[in-house]
């Protein structure tokens, strides 16, 4: 196992000011017994809501932070006591925390991260070369930092964690922020990155389009505990998630209650515009598309996918 | 516990060679602007200067300052300048420790292999206060020609190593009271008082400070081992206030001491912050 987390707990002790001198003092528990481990190679999705514990547990997993009880091993290794020997072995792509020198052309911070991590001039060209081509950096790298764009930086980003190819990388909302056209490619060289190279992934996310793309498992947090591990399709199907068609017809028709497997939600526009809710395991958007084809004429169509704050807070009420 | 060296293999690059990169780039991106750096090393100059003249300005209504000549004196505020503007060019931007901290940068220097305490140094160096620097240079140089300092080869040895002790010791002053912020989001006010404040007063003779500043300053905050005891030993003096001869000598030592003490702070503040502590 890469990593693994047995009754992992982090508290934090905050003090609240209760009179002019006098503080008291609270102890929160933003991670609580949480246990779970990464098989190599596997790509695990880390969902939950803002404040869930997401970025406690990746700090404790990189040894940014120690654990207040239980037990974290990355690599074989204890990340707080052997922080500088487990960076040489994962990669991190984490929130503000810039690994690029915002005041330096792009191409030198990569010269600087192999020199700081000691890799074989040969071995970090030929990986730059890689890491460039597949990430289209060549024409960023005169650019200083401070001047790229969000999805320029983020590429770059993702290149300099992976640039020592570590066995593991780490990342939180990659794709936060970045257009459509840059969230596919980035989604596409992570896909390439952990079949060609076996690069285990652990990837936080607000949008489940990622986990569709990446992973093929799911470990859903709220408030500190672990409320889901599993596969989308299996965390979908108990939360009963739905999917919802949307679709604009050349002419207005009456409402399109009878289609299998789904359910009308609303009609716009005197019938113009008519949205269909349906469950991912009951039936397929394909299969929906067809029988509302072979209905009426269709001018344009999109689907809404469900939402993950909505799935959390589905699992949330639905008992955990 | 907190800090472990890692090993490289054979064929890779040494650690020192992974400071040497991070620490041309720093200088490069400094004298990128030649015409604005020179201003700023000519400016700094200025600023030495500045401070000079205030004692200059105190020599021209007296003719002894806590009962040391104007040579003497000036000798005392070589030294400590120098001591002081390599110690900042060398480790000086450690105050920005709680910009780094609540930018996140300072989590990004946890994330490479190199210890944080290394990274932090060599993030970034004032290059410009060479400038401050060489108007000290020029203050000892003149200062030490014109005090009848007595030479033997003792005395010339203290006086190659007393900047370079002093540097030390202000590099702990440094990393010691940066260390603070690491418990206190606004610590940078009380590392000024330690170490600007640490500055003005080891260019001073300490004779005219009260007792309770001077044994802080001499024994807490080791700043009398910077200018006032070193040049006493320089120019064969006893302390006026009866501190025993010896101590004059043991700049260096206590340079060493100062940066043991600040590696034990600096490992205690890394600590508490990963969560170690309290």
């Amino acid at each position: 196992m890469i990593v693994d987390v047995e009754h992992l707990r982090r508290d934090y002790v905050v003090r609240r000011r209760a009179g002019r001198f006098a503080r008291t003092r609270h102890v929160v528990t933003a991670v609580d017994d949480v246990s779970f481990s990464i098989a190599p190679g596997e790509c695990l999705g880390y969902i939950g809501a803002n404040g869930a514990g997401k970025s406690t547990t990746i700090k404790m997993l990189m040894g940014i932070l120690l654990p207040t009880a239980g037990r974290v091993r990355i690599c074989g290794l204890e990340p707080v006591a052997q922080r500088t020997v487990l960076a040489r072995r994962v990669g991190a792509v984490f929130g503000q925390r810039s690994q690029l020198w915002w005041d330096l052309p792009l191409a030198d911070s990569f010269r600087l991260l192999g020199a700081i991590h000691r890799l074989p001039e040969a071995l970090w060209r030929s990986r730059l070369r890689e890491c460039a081509d597949q990430l289209e950096l060549d024409e960023l790298f005169p650019t200083p930092v401070r001047e790229l764009s969000l999805g320029q930086r983020m590429r770059g980003e993702v290149a300099a964690a992976l640039l020592h190819s570590p066995e593991l990388l780490v990342l939180d909302e990659p794709t936060i922020g970045l257009d459509l056209l840059s969230k596919e490619r980035l989604r596409g060289f992570l896909a390439r990155e952990r079949t060609e190279r076996g690069t285990t992934i652990l990837l936080t996310t607000h949008d489940l389009t990622d986990i569709e793309r990446l992973s093929d498992r799911i470990l859903v947090i709220d408030h500190g505990r672990l409320a889901f591990d599993g596969t989308l399709p299996a965390l979908v199907s108990r939360v009963g998630a739905e999917r919802v068609l949307v679709v604009d017809l050349v002419e207005p028709a009456a409402p399109l209650a009878d289609v299998p497997g789904t359910v009308l939600r609303t009609v716009e526009a005197g019938g113009l515009r008519q949205h269909l809710a349906f469950r991912p395991e009951q039936t397929t958007a394909a299969a929906v598309v067809a029988a509302v084809a072979g209905r009426v004429q269709l001018r344009d169509l999109a689907i809404t996918e469900p939402d993950i704050e909505d799935v959390v807070r589905r699992l949330y009420l639905s008992g955990g | 516990m907190v800090e472990t060296s890692s090993r490289a293999s054979p064929a890779a690059p040494s650690v020192a060679r992974a400071y040497g990169a991070v620490i041309r780039s720093r200088v490069a991106a400094q004298t990128a602007y030649r015409g604005s750096f020179a201003f700023e090393v000519v400016g700094q100059f200025a600023i030495g200067l500045v401070d000079f003249s205030e004692i200059y300005v105190v020599f021209h209504q007296v003719r002894a300052f806590g009962g040391f000549r104007f040579a003497e004196v000036a000798l005392m505020f070589g030294l400590a300048t120098c001591a002081f503007t390599l110690g900042d060019i060398a480790v000086g931007h450690v105050e920005r420790l709680p910009d780094y901290v609540r930018s996140g940068q300072f989590d990004a220097m946890l994330l490479r292999p190199l210890p944080a305490l290394g990274q932090l140094v060599t993030s970034d160096f004032s290059l410009r206060r060479l400038g401050r620097f060489a108007f000290a240079l020029v203050v000892l140089a003149a200062s030490v020609s014109r005090a009848h300092i007595h030479w033997t080869p003792a005395r010339v040895g203290l006086l190659a190593v007393t900047p370079v002790a002093g540097a030390v010791i202000f590099c702990a002053i440094f990393v010691a009271t940066a260390t603070v912020s690491f418990w206190l989001v606004e610590g940078t006010e009380f590392a000024n008082a330690f170490t600007y404040g640490g500055n003005y007063l080891s260019s001073m003779p300490f004779t005219i400070f009260d007792r309770a500043v001077r044994s802080f300053f001499t024994f807490v905050v080791p700043a009398a081992f910077v200018g006032y005891l070193p040049a006493l030993a320089l120019l064969g003096r006893d302390d006026p206030l009866g501190l025993p001869s010896w101590l004059s000598w043991s700049g260096p030592l206590v340079a060493l001491l100062a940066a043991a003490v600040a590696g034990l702070v600096w490992r205690t503040g890394l600590r508490h912050y990963v969560g170690a502590g309290s």
